[in-house]
């Protein structure tokens, strides 16, 4: 409980992961961030994401046949 | 249920990649030696497409390349024979071979020969017309015509004397050395022409062809920086022939663009093009040029970069900035970005100032569905309207969709129905 106090009573220091308006917000206003660049699989395109899906599902059934 | 492991096809795919060696042994004349090529046939960069659906700068060059080869006395003829469907259009790329930005080629043109002995394979490529009001950039004036012909009387005929009195080049190693010297051949290519300069120049002028003669084609060789580009290309085409139509796999084994549309291959989709529109190039205008001037993307040189050239392998030539813009920090970034999307790194290509990684080889499409990033192209920019030639150079990608649609042929092709 005592660290999580001190979150507060500390500089905030930021990792932004994904937005990076977000990112740029921070640094404008002074704060420590780093960037991580991250997206949803398929970059959230849902029709893509199942066709991958499809994919990895007779990948496994291929594997699956091997053992 | 078709029992293949992706991975597996995909290793052995990119495996005999990086096996291929492509060597230049010589020069001939399209129509003979080029597979299928007739006299009626126009050669063309990227996938297929029609006279109506054709660009400008695609136009213009089918427009002069009918001048040159005879078939029609005037631009305003060629342009009328052209529509007329008296003469056939195909792509370089279905014909073993490449041609940079417009690519036309005709049956008298010579083209470089390369090999790769071990598989017994052959690529060809146009010789490089140099920069500014050219054919391949769609220019059909006069100055282009009369070097075009110089190209087939002079300069096709001493080189191939040339090529024949002294050994094959090893161009896997040529392109290794220039990587290390700030080139990614695609469009910079300084170290790799300096180096075969180095190569053919006592050859050339032990040749029977007259002394003006062999001065012209060490000055035409020695002034024109892109001439290596022309036989990058047939190199990375050669050396992904090796990966093409494997069961299974998802690497892609041709990325090209016709100036209208933007088409890919997949080494387990056997014949297949997958195309969407070509994007529009950001980069560097010459003087007087504006945004509204440039043509879509276009141009079969996509190649390097589906080898692991060209915009993939950017780290290895910061000078390239200057010339397609960004800066350096930017073609570091590109670089490393485009590992995410490949399969593996290069054994014979490396990038000094990436403590000599390997570049990054073998575009895998699950990767690039998965994860969202495009492969990065470096590339020349096109005036849009026939008969003007080039304007600048930048930075584009692919269209998605192409990999979506890739994707779902894939998906329909292999995978058990839900």
């Amino acid at each position: 409980m005592a660290s999580l106090n001190n979150l507060f009573t500390s500089p905030v220091k930021v990792i932004n992961v994904g937005l990076a308006s977000f990112f740029a917000d921070l640094k404008s206003q002074g704060v420590t961030a780093v960037q991580v660049d991250w997206q949803p699989p398929a970059g959230g395109n849902a029709k893509v994401a199942a066709l991958l899906d499809r994919v990895r599902r007779w990948q496994t059934l291929v594997r699956a046949g091997k053992e | 249920m078709k029992r293949i492991e992706i991975q597996e096809a995909n290793r052995a795919a990119v495996a005999a990649i990086q096996q291929s060696q492509p060597v230049l042994t010589g020069i001939g004349i399209a129509g003979e030696v080029v597979p299928r090529m007739r006299k009626n046939l126009l050669l063309h960069a990227g996938p297929p497409i029609t006279w109506p659906r054709m660009s400008g700068p695609m136009r213009g060059a089918v427009m002069g390349a009918l001048v040159y080869e005879g078939l029609a006395k005037t631009p305003a003829e060629a342009e009328k024979l052209a529509a007329s469907g008296e003469v056939a259009f195909e792509p370089w790329h279905e014909h073993d071979g490449v041609g940079p930005m417009a690519g036309v080629a005709t049956a008298s043109m010579p083209v470089w020969i390369v090999e790769d002995k071990a598989a017994k394979r052959r690529t060809f490529c146009t010789l490089n017309e140099g920069l500014g009001k050219v054919l391949r950039y769609g220019a059909y004036s006069d100055e282009v015509m009369v070097r075009l012909r110089w190209m087939r009387d002079v300069l096709g005929p001493v080189l191939r004397e040339a090529l024949a009195l002294r050994p094959e080049i090893n161009l896997k190693a040529l392109i290794a050395q220039a990587l290390q010297m700030g080139d990614e051949v695609h469009n910079r290519n300084r170290a790799a022409t300096s180096l075969l300069f180095r190569d053919l120049a006592p050859a050339i002028l032990r040749t029977r062809a007259k002394n003006e003669d062999q001065l012209k084609v060490l000055e035409f060789l020695n002034a024109n920086d892109h001439t290596f580009l022309n036989l990058s290309m047939p190199a990375a085409k050669i050396m992904l022939q090796a990966a093409e139509w494997r069961e299974g796999s998802t690497i892609v084994t041709t990325m090209t663009r016709n100036g209208t549309d933007f088409g890919i291959r997949i080494a387990g989709l056997r014949d297949r093009w997958f195309t969407a529109p070509a994007n529009i190039v950001k980069g560097l205008l010459f003087p007087g040029f504006t945004a509204q001037d440039c043509n879509p993307d276009i141009g079969d040189s996509a190649i390097t970069e589906t080898c692991g050239l060209g915009g993939f392998s950017m780290a290895a030539a910061p000078a390239i900035v200057k010339f397609v813009g960004g800066s350096v920090a930017d073609a570091m970034t590109y670089t490393q970005k485009m590992y995410e999307i490949t399969e593996t790194e290069s054994e014979a290509f490396q990038i000094p100032p990436l403590d000599f990684r390997g570049s990054p080889l073998g575009i895998d499409l699950l990767k690039v569905c998965e994860t969202g990033i495009l492969p990065q192209i470096n590339t020349g920019i096109a005036h849009r309207e026939a008969g003007i030639g080039q304007v600048g150079a930048g930075l584009v990608t692919p269209p998605m969709a192409c990999f979506e649609d890739a994707l779902a042929a894939y998906v329909e092709t292999y995978c058990p129905k839900d």
